[in-house]
């Protein structure tokens, strides 16, 4: 094995029993990034130099004995997470020379532990979209089948990571954006609950939903990297200050006697029946393992894309009111006075999504329609949550497919915008609610492609999806295979 | 129709946006499409549902009223697509 395909656990190994250096392990990544890049376009940048540079430090300090938990793990960041010095594009071309005076605080969390950042993956334009598709600089492909998408909007840290061109990777989850294209390149993704990772320099979508979590190779990565990024910050008014617990503890403590929701309106006609097979089956490894699964009803599921097109649009439109041209970003040539500067530099600035979005946000919260559609989709969601909450008086876990169909291909459903969103039809819910959740390999279609199994459960109790996660993947016996590239 | 061409054309300039007319035509009937999906939500009793604003319930997040370091003009002005002196410039806004 290459040391780009470890784990973070397993260099971390590595490191303190000095079988290898930071050096050899981000040189290992960057050699893979070289023969794979052209064909899955993950990253918008590289950070070659900064990031040998790094790694000479991190031997440095290695030496010198101050091993912290990432020291010299290679950790790609999506392009919207404030880098001091370093471009955030928010893949748009209004961005697409920023260079943020600030890190985000999950970028100072990560480099207080250690990592070394390769550098800056492609996304769908202001997060807007599940395919990757929307980026200003190019698409990225599916490492598992080139000619399909990775899903979205963190399409390319998912990418990064299922092809080993970095070791982890940061994305971000509005409506499923990193459980949706985790489980489309067969990687593990999760998103915490609102408020428990700092959104402090994240460059905000839909301020309700954004979350902040991790890419990894496995669940034990996913709770080391939850350990360096959660926590209360004092920048950030909807930051928790809830305890954080270690996560490693929750790895190997079993589910026997828990009891895991099957939600029935997730398990509906038009699902791939590949995935509801594999589905099915991780059930049945659940099973196995002690846990009881029960039926149970999530009433207004039916609603919650609608929600959430009127709810993240409305947020978007007044988070994306700042990029005006005038104090950062770009600003189109040739105006006629303010007025026109705005105009030209947002309508040129901004891609046909985002532009689509903006609009509709705009929309529904204009006179005379705000009680139609915002006032009434944020008492639906009120409901929603309601579901939820009553859901889990009965079960500690619930149990759905991640996503409706594997990976669909490039170009498949551009020209559709509804029929696009539903490709996040079973992770919006947990953004509306809050509440956490995570994705697992479950398996792949006999055409090759990766399928993810997702797990939720109450706010602040991620502890419990890793717990299951882990103890799932464990026992789960899934065919170890890694993308021929 | 939910929502006509001269609709979408006043929202556009609400949102400080500007499109040919191709494009206006191709917004309309994607925006109709999109927000007659959403008449669905009218089949859902809302009656006394207090709206959810927030994911997580939380009360005002108060602070010390500290004075900390601020990024300072340079940095400020750096990303500036153009600045002149300590300002940013813009078209001429008064006649």
């Amino acid at each position: 094995m290459e040391l780009n395909q470890l784990t973070i656990h397993e260099l971390q190994e590595k490191i303190r029993s000095g079988k290898t250096t930071a050096t050899e392990i981000v040189q290992s990544v960057f050699r893979r990034i070289d023969a794979v890049e052209k064909a899955i376009h993950a990253y918008i940048l590289l950070t070659r130099e900064a990031a040998l540079a790094e790694a000479d430090r991190a031997d440095e300090a290695i030496r010198k004995g101050d091993i912290r938990t990432l020291t010299g793990i290679p950790v790609a960041l999506k392009d919207l997470l404030c880098t001091r010095g370093v471009t955030t594009t928010c893949a748009s071309r209004i961005l697409h020379d920023f260079v943020p005076p600030y890190d985000a605080t999950v970028v100072e969390k990560l480099r207080d532990a250690g990592a070394v950042f390769t550098g800056k993956t492609n996304m769908d334009e202001f997060a807007m979209g599940s395919s990757t598709e929307t980026s200003w600089f190019g698409i990225t492909r599916n490492p598992w089948d080139l000619e399909r998408i990775p899903g979205g909007s963190s399409g390319g840290s998912a990418a990064a990571v299922a092809a080993d061109a970095c070791i982890a990777a940061i994305g971000s989850d509005t409506g499923g954006s990193i459980r949706q294209p985790a489980a489309l390149c067969g990687v593990v993704g999760m998103k915490p609950t609102y408020g428990r990772v700092s959104r402090y320099g994240l460059v905000a979508f839909a301020s309700s939903l954004d979350q902040i979590g991790p890419f990894t190779k496995d669940v034990e990565d996913c709770a080391i990297l939850m350990n360096v990024i959660a926590g209360y910050d004092p920048r950030e008014s909807t930051s928790v200050p809830a305890e954080v617990p270690d996560y490693r503890q929750y790895l190997a403590r079993g589910i026997d006697g828990w009891t895991v929701g099957i939600p029935k309106e997730y398990f509906i006609e038009g699902i791939d029946p590949e995935v509801m097979t594999a589905v099915r089956k991780a059930i049945a490894v659940v099973e196995g393992l002690g846990a009881r699964c029960i039926e149970i009803s999530l009433p207004h599921t039916a609603y919650c894309l609608a929600v959430y097109y009127i709810v993240a649009p409305a947020e978007a439109s007044s988070n994306l009111a700042r990029y005006d041209g005038a104090k950062y970003g770009f600003r189109a040539p040739d105006s006629r006075g303010l007025l026109d500067m705005y105009k030209k530099s947002r309508s040129a600035g901004f891609g046909a999504e985002v532009k689509r979005r903006i609009m509709l946000g705009t929309y529904v919260l204009s006179s005379g329609y705000y009680d139609a559609y915002y006032k009434k989709a944020s008492q639906v969601r009120a409901l929603i949550k309601r579901d939820f909450d009553e859901a889990f008086q009965r079960c500690d876990v619930i149990l759905t497919p991640t996503t409706p169909t594997p990976a669909f291909r490039i170009g498949e459903k551009t020209d559709d915008p509804l029929h696009m969103y539903l490709s996040d039809i079973f992770t919006i819910s947990t953004n509306l609610a809050g509440i956490p959740g995570i994705s697992v390999p479950c398996g792949f279609t006999q055409g090759g492609l990766p399928i993810g199994v997702q797990f939720l459960t109450g706010h602040f109790e991620e502890a419990k999806l890793i717990q299951i996660a882990a103890t799932y993947e464990k026992n789960a016996n899934l065919e170890k295979r890694r993308p021929t590239l | 129709m939910k929502i006509k061409k001269d609709e979408v054309t006043h929202v556009a300039h609400l949102a400080r946006l500007e499109f040919t007319e191709a494009e206006a035509e191709k917004f309309t009937s994607q925006l109709n499409n999109i927000l007659l999906y959403m008449e669905m939500l009218n089949r859902v009793d809302t009656t006394g549902v207090p709206p959810m604003t927030h994911a997580v319930a939380q009360q005002n997040a108060f602070r010390e009223d500290n004075v900390t370091p601020s990024l300072g003009r340079d940095l400020t002005l750096a990303n500036a697509p153009d600045a002149r002196g300590d300002f940013f410039r813009v078209p001429k806004v008064i006649e």
